[in-house]
């Protein structure tokens, strides 16, 4: 279609006041600058609004995690008062006083940090461990993927929780370096040791499925190594995937590092975590349940932070299901 | 198809041995002297401690240890815990109550998911579907650990329609614990429903039912959700290997004496056999719910073919 009777389309459309589509073409195959992946995902997420909730949300926790003392409006969360135990929320102090009569909006508030920590570094474990194998296995196949799947098998069999739950248990009486000193480290590498499985799979699916194709076979006549043609041509066909998987895992750790907190064998006192404060205020659920509430909903809103920019992520990066 | 199962269980014999030797060796690492906690403040002969932990192997290296409880295993002796009660008993006593939160909470993940799905896919961003999108992503964000204290909390104590704790009340004890383990997977349950019916009624052989003129009721029940179901079948069906085992919090929150909550205790009181011998038991649940799935796949999908 030529510019004069495609500006003609335009002008029989607006006077018609409907429109056929013809005159402007979302793709345009003459246009020389076509939209990248990304570029067409941004373009997709900025108008979702389940992407700026979570985003909005996660830019909230992670300045609460780096500045906690604006947020916890200068309270102490180690200054207690017995007298105030259990003190129901008021309007100078939101979320009320813990058992022994703490601050807890500034409890809760301090929780973040941990949580967050042990988030994201439990996925960048998860991503290492799952990029390198997961890149082997598809890219060798055979021997090596036979070997390398088996163990991920044995790995995925292993309920999450209940794997790092015996891990950390055992962890204190070991010598291994980080698992033995019961911190955030700990439970951060316990949780990726038993949660890398899913990422592997992930990655290599999308090598073997890239492997085949003929750009990888041109880059190998041509004489490219093993290493230059996973880095190059293989592997960043797999980061979108990879990264929404990343983002929602972010949060379902989270999730699990409370849960094992809350079990006994996380985080442990004196450290501030919001499953401590659950597993503290689930003994006076009746008398005080807004000890057991507020931890649980700020909880809620970080892994719904993820896991919703996550969705979005996914949405916005493959193109099948856009309509 | 007799040859793919067959090749199917030779694998799963390797991922059965490799995860129970896994477990074995974090069990059987933990901390502290199993005889001394036993005995607590009260003085042991050394004689008797002897006999113990040649009772239980506990001085011999890992890997003989653990031939010794393969060994034992293929007989049908799971061994005993520290009191000297057989692994076997606590599995028999406490399997049955996990059995049936399980089945509670697969017809709830069925019903309640399939339910949605549906509606939701028939008309595809419509307010019904938009409703199931949001509600899918709160409740998959929910912590299990979140979701049971709210449901004691709203329907336990405050309305006080549902027992919170304890397996007195027979089926009705399980009703609210079996809504919360469910919850997760409801959710991808509606959410694959509905992804799969939206794909279906845009295929060909709807348009050709509709177009025969029949009614839209028949040509959503028996041409789209009959193909749109496949892919849900097969999820709840491997989703019940993965509750079976996957029931720590849920058991442990409402106070059900199952396996999730004995092998939590088994972890925290050190009793290694007891924790080897269930670990070991929900890694075949997982496994063999995986394996009858994929078989199954081939029977309700003609197109699949193995071998």
């Amino acid at each position: 279609m030529t510019d004069q009777q495609q500006a003609d389309l335009r002008h029989d459309e607006v006077a018609a006041g409907t429109t056929t589509g013809l005159a402007s073409p979302s793709v345009d195959a003459t246009d020389d600058r076509q939209n990248s992946l990304w570029s067409d995902a941004w373009g997709s997420l900025r108008r979702n609004a389940l992407f700026w909730v979570g985003a909005v949300l996660t830019v909230l926790l992670i300045a609460m995690a780096l500045f906690p003392g604006v947020f916890a409006r200068g309270v102490d969360p180690r200054a207690c008062d017995l007298a105030n135990s259990k003190a129901r929320p008021s309007a100078d102090h939101w979320f009320g006083y813990d058992v022994q009569g703490c601050d807890y909006l500034s409890n809760v508030v301090y929780g973040a940090r941990n949580s967050l920590i042990i988030g994201v570094f439990a996925v960048a474990v998860v991503l290492v461990l799952g990029v390198v194998v997961g890149a082997l296995a598809g890219y060798f196949g055979g021997f090596t993927d036979g070997i390398l799947s088996r163990i991920a098998d044995i790995f995925y069999a292993l309920p999450l929780i209940l794997g790092a739950l015996v891990l950390l248990r055992v962890g204190p009486s070991t010598d291994l370096p980080i698992i033995s000193d019961r911190g955030p480290g700990a439970v951060a590498l316990a949780l990726a040791l038993f949660g890398w499985m899913t990422a592997m799979r992930l990655v290599r699916s999308q090598v073997i499925a890239v492997k085949s194709s003929d750009y990888v076979a041109a880059a190998r006549a041509m004489g490219a190594s093993n290493s230059r043609i996973l880095l190059r041509h293989i592997l960043p066909n797999a980061v979108a995937p990879v990264l929404v998987y990343t983002t929602i895992t972010i949060g379902v750790l989270i999730a699990a590092e409370a849960t094992l907190t809350y079990l006994g064998v996380g985080l442990q006192r004196p450290a501030i975590s919001w499953g401590l404060q659950i597993a503290a205020g689930q003994d006076s659920i009746r008398s005080a349940p807004h000890l057991v509430l507020f931890p649980s909903i700020v909880l809620t809103l970080t892994v719904m932070a993820f896991i919703m920019m996550g969705d979005a992520l996914r949405d916005a990066l493959d193109p099948r299901q856009r309509a | 198809m007799g040859r793919y199962v067959a090749r199917r269980l030779l694998l799963t014999i390797p991922v059965l041995i490799g995860a129970s030797f896994l477990i074995f060796t974090m069990v059987y690492a933990l901390p502290g002297d199993p005889i001394r906690a036993l005995a607590g403040d009260r003085p042991v002969s050394p004689a008797v401690v002897a006999v113990l932990r040649e009772r239980f192997h506990l001085d011999d290296p890992l890997p003989v240890q653990y031939w010794e409880y393969l060994k034992n295993l293929l007989s049908g002796d799971l061994g005993t815990d520290f009191r000297g009660r057989p692994v076997l008993d606590t599995i028999e006593r406490t399997l049955p109550v996990t059995i049936k939160l399980t089945l509670v909470a697969v017809l709830f993940e069925a019903v309640i998911g399939l339910v949605a799905g549906v509606l939701a896919g028939i008309r595809r961003n419509g307010f019904f579907d938009n409703l199931v999108l949001v509600s899918t992503t709160v409740i998959v964000s929910i912590p299990i650990l979140v979701l049971a204290f709210v449901a004691q909390l709203l329907f336990g104590l405050k309305l006080g329609w549902f027992p919170i704790a304890g397996t007195r009340e027979g089926w009705f004890s399980y009703v609210l614990p079996g809504l919360v383990l469910a919850s997760g997977s409801l959710a991808y349950v509606a959410r694959l429903t509905r992804t799969s019916i939206a794909e279906n009624m845009r295929a060909d052989y709807v348009r050709t039912a509709k177009a025969k003129g029949l009614p839209p009721s028949r040509v959503i029940v028996r041409h789209t959700l009959r193909n749109s179901l496949i892919p849900v079948v097969t999820f709840i069906g491997a989703d019940i290997g993965t509750l079976l085992g996957g029931a720590i919090v849920t058991e442990t929150v409402f106070n059900l004496p199952g396996i999730g909550r004995e092998v939590f205790d088994s972890v925290r009181a050190q009793e290694g056999a007891v924790v080897v011998g269930i670990v070991t038991l929900m890694v075949f649940f997982f496994i063999f719910f995986n394996l009858v799935v994929d078989v199954l796949y081939a029977v309700l999908d003609p197109r699949i073919r193995y071998d």
